[in-house]
């Protein structure tokens, strides 16, 4: 009887399937059910080819021995070392590209989007033209464009072109004497966390009293002479313990010293330039969102163009450009998989030689698309974190 | 559970029937026809790959044959567009063999990491793309290698003119080496020079072109390949008498054709078309005398060309009886095959060294075709 007294309380409000509560219901447990059934029926169906083909599959073989050496490694490793590790350095070289270049891209894209904006004629229209030429041109190509032209523009080994302080240029790469740190170096290395933490402190204290006050301190100046100044007395002090490893000239390479091949520095310029080119129209887009009346305000106030721009426009610009901004080093990153082309030995490149030395394509394209993914939103996190930090508090 | 729950459920019904006579349900009644249709569809699909691979080939009326992307002697498109090598003639030998018609192939170009992706994935039917025989690929890759249709080595070509002074792979350490990723050369290369406690550069690319490229445009000192690859490639750099091939031969490179595992009748189509075609030059079966050759007096040769009376060889194999005849008329016996693109007939100009048959020194060896 307890169904009437329902049927009661909720008088029928026409047909059962118009009701929004029970559709919903019908609707939500079908997607789910199709979903499920569509996943369970993938996975069988690969669990089921790969058994009749009698390809290997399981992550097991992630701890066998890889066999193959890798040109560019931050940590150590050899061809004996196992296939999880050559994949891991896949992964670092990936890291330290896309981070190089968002870095990079950042700075020329502000100084292309801010250029775009300037009253002389001339930075306007260079800005112009970098960003329409870097646009509008394919990724791979701006790549091969600049793999191509270090090989075809620089000099062989032998007639390498030297550079101040022993470094030398050429088809093979860059070559940099590479500093050895010798006993007592660690004092340099703490007057320098010492001169940033006191720059910091002077920052703080300068705005403090600026808020105060309205007295104005040189903040940039203490703070350069702060971290610069502190370390080079440390290194007197210590008794210069710095020497350097330069560069040579051996039977084929020059042996010794830091070297950074051509693969990765073509793959970070088109990349820092591609990518730049996009985020100077966010920047402009930003600029140009603030109301003009801001401007005219700041200068009322008596502020000149530059601090008008730094005090003013820039940080009511960053609430319009970071939600953008984050897309583009996303784009960047995954971009740095077109690294396969140049012999960079990125993430696709080692997982990719992975795959093809196991035979196990499955495990290493997921591999591959879950790490892609961690490094996506671990990037748009912090850049969420970074917009909330930036949003406009309103009072 | 009362008359109320009986009621309600009558309402219900009424109210769907009522509601499917409407426009409307009648949409969504098309709609989930046409998702149960679908489904079954993709329930054929996955069926239907698992049919036997002469039946798919047959259906398609063509093979889709995996191969270089460009190696001279290979497998390499000429100027007319048309694909020349060894690797490709030998899929044309199996399209004669299994249509009658060796120009029945179509050709898909692989780099060294795609090719074994494509022939598990089945978007490929053979794989002959101067690929070596492992174990690994044998057992964990599921693939099933025919035989070998090219003895190689591994070696190591330098730009003596930049390089003089060195004849020896043992004086390479220091070396910035070119190599292609994914191939079994990788993996030796990395073995050489720790046996020899040798440093080196790898700069791997992923296509033989841009390790091409990037050897001629001195990215590196050394190139490293199997020796017939050295010797092909070295006719594409831009000023092919400067550069040797040093005299090492550091690993074994047995390339042939590799099929799926799992369907033994494909397997031994492939198989004894490659043991036809050394037969047939074992014979003195030649393109040009194969139809003489069939009404010969040497019973050996009858039966190989199919004119027993009443044979089975050919039927029992899954073609018809005189799939050798086809398959001599389309590409030669496998000497002619080897002069026209690696021997004395090409460019390359390679001997015959070990690749000759076995009554004549070499390797080249078939089982007995009866």
């Amino acid at each position: 009887m307890a169904s009437q007294e329902v049927l009661r309380v909720e008088p029928s409000r026409g047909s059962f399937i118009n009701d929004p509560k029970v559709r919903g219901m019908v609707f939500q447990a079908v997607v789910v059910i199709l979903l499920v059934a569509s996943v369970w029926w993938i996975v069988n169906n690969v669990i089921d080819n790969l058994q009749r083909l009698h390809i290997a599959s399981g992550f097991g073989y992630l701890k066998s021995r890889a066999g193959f050496d890798i040109s560019v490694s931050a940590i150590p490793y050899t061809s004996d070392d196992t296939y999880g590790r050559a994949i891991v350095v896949g992964l670092i070289n990936t890291l330290i590209v896309a981070v190089a270049g968002i870095i990079t891209a950042t700075i020329i894209g502000f100084i292309i989007g801010i250029g775009r904006l300037s009253r002389n004629w001339l930075i306007r229209k260079i800005c112009t033209v970098y960003v329409e030429i870097f646009r509008n041109i394919p990724p791979l190509l701006v790549i091969f464009f600049w793999y191509s032209g270090v090989l075809a523009v620089l000099p062989v080994v032998r007639e390498s072109i030297g550079l101040p302080f022993g470094s030398f240029l050429n088809q093979r790469g860059f070559y940099l004497p590479r500093a050895i740190w010798g006993d007592g170096s660690w004092l340099i290395f703490v007057a320098l966390l010492v001169g940033i933490a006191m720059a910091w402190f002077v920052a703080r204290t300068a705005r403090q009293r600026q808020m105060a006050t309205g007295q104005q301190f040189p903040v940039f100046w203490t703070s350069l002479a702060l971290i610069v100044g502190l370390p080079l007395l440390a290194y007197v002090l210590s008794g210069f313990p710095l020497t350097f490893d330069f560069p040579k000239q051996s039977t084929f390479n020059l042996t010794g010293g830091f070297h950074i091949g051509p693969e990765f520095l073509s793959l970070y310029l088109a990349l820092s330039c591609y990518t730049a080119a996009f985020i100077a129209e966010i920047v402009r887009a930003g600029i140009l969102g603030v109301s003009k009346g801001q401007t005219e305000a700041a200068g009322a106030l008596g502020l000149r163009p530059g601090s008008i721009l730094r005090l003013v426009v820039v940080p009511q610009a960053m609430r319009i450009v970071i939600p953008p901004l984050t897309s583009q080093y996303l784009n960047l990153t995954k971009n740095s998989s077109l690294a396969i082309a140049i012999a960079y030995p990125d993430l696709t490149a080692t997982a990719g030689t992975v795959l093809n030395q196991t035979g196990q394509a499955v495990e290493n394209v997921l591999i591959m698309m879950v790490v892609y993914l961690v490094i996506s939103l671990v990037t748009s996190a912090v850049m969420n974190v970074v917009n909330a930090r930036m949003a406009l508090v309103e009072r | 559970m009362g008359a109320g729950f009986t009621r309600k459920k009558i309402r219900i019904c009424l109210r769907i029937r009522v509601y499917l006579k409407t426009e409307k349900g009648l949409w969504v009644m098309k709609h989930i026809a046409i998702g149960i249709l679908g489904a079954a569809a993709l329930g054929f699909m996955a069926s239907a790959a698992s049919a036997s691979t002469l039946d798919d080939v047959k259906a398609k009326g063509f093979i889709q044959c995996g191969t270089n992307t460009g190696l001279a002697g290979f497998a390499a498109p000429d100027d007319k567009g048309e694909w020349k090598g060894i690797d490709v003639d030998f899929c044309r030998a199996v399209a004669a063999a299994v249509f009658g018609d060796g120009t029945k192939v179509k050709f898909t170009p692989l780099s060294a990491k795609e090719r074994f992706t494509a022939l598990q994935s089945g978007e490929v039917d053979i794989l002959s793309r101067n690929t070596t025989w492992t174990i690994n690929r044998d057992t964990a890759l599921g693939l099933n290698f025919v035989g070998v249709t090219y003895y190689d080595g591994q070696g190591f070509m330098i730009n003596a003119k930049k390089l003089p002074g060195v004849n020896s792979a043992l004086q390479l350490s220091g070396a910035a080496v070119c190599v292609q990723s994914g191939t079994t050369t990788e993996l030796n290369l990395a073995d050489y020079f720790k046996a020899n406690k040798m440093e080196y550069n790898p700069v791997v690319f992923e296509k033989l072109e841009e390790v091409n490229a990037a050897y001629d445009a001195g990215r590196c000192d050394v190139y490293t390949t199997d020796q017939s690859g050295l010797y092909g490639i070295r006719l594409t750099l831009s000023a092919p008498a400067d550069h040797v091939v040093l005299p090492e031969i550091i690993s074994k490179e047995p390339l042939g054709p590799a099929v799926r595992q799992g369907d033994d009748q494909w397997y031994h189509i492939v198989k004894w078309t490659y043991f036809a075609l050394l037969q047939a030059e074992e014979l003195g079966i030649t393109q040009a005398n194969v139809d003489e050759m069939k009404t010969s007096d040497n019973p050996e040769i009858k039966r190989v060309l199919g004119q027993e009376p009443e044979t089975k060889i050919g039927t029992d194999l899954g073609v018809s009886n005189d799939w050798v005849v086809n398959i001599v008329k389309a590409v030669g016996n496998y000497g002619e095959m080897f002069e026209r693109n690696v021997g004395t007939g090409s460019p390359l100009k390679i001997a015959r060294g070990i690749n000759a048959l076995w009554t004549k020194g070499g390797l080249q060896y078939a089982p007995p075709i009866r």
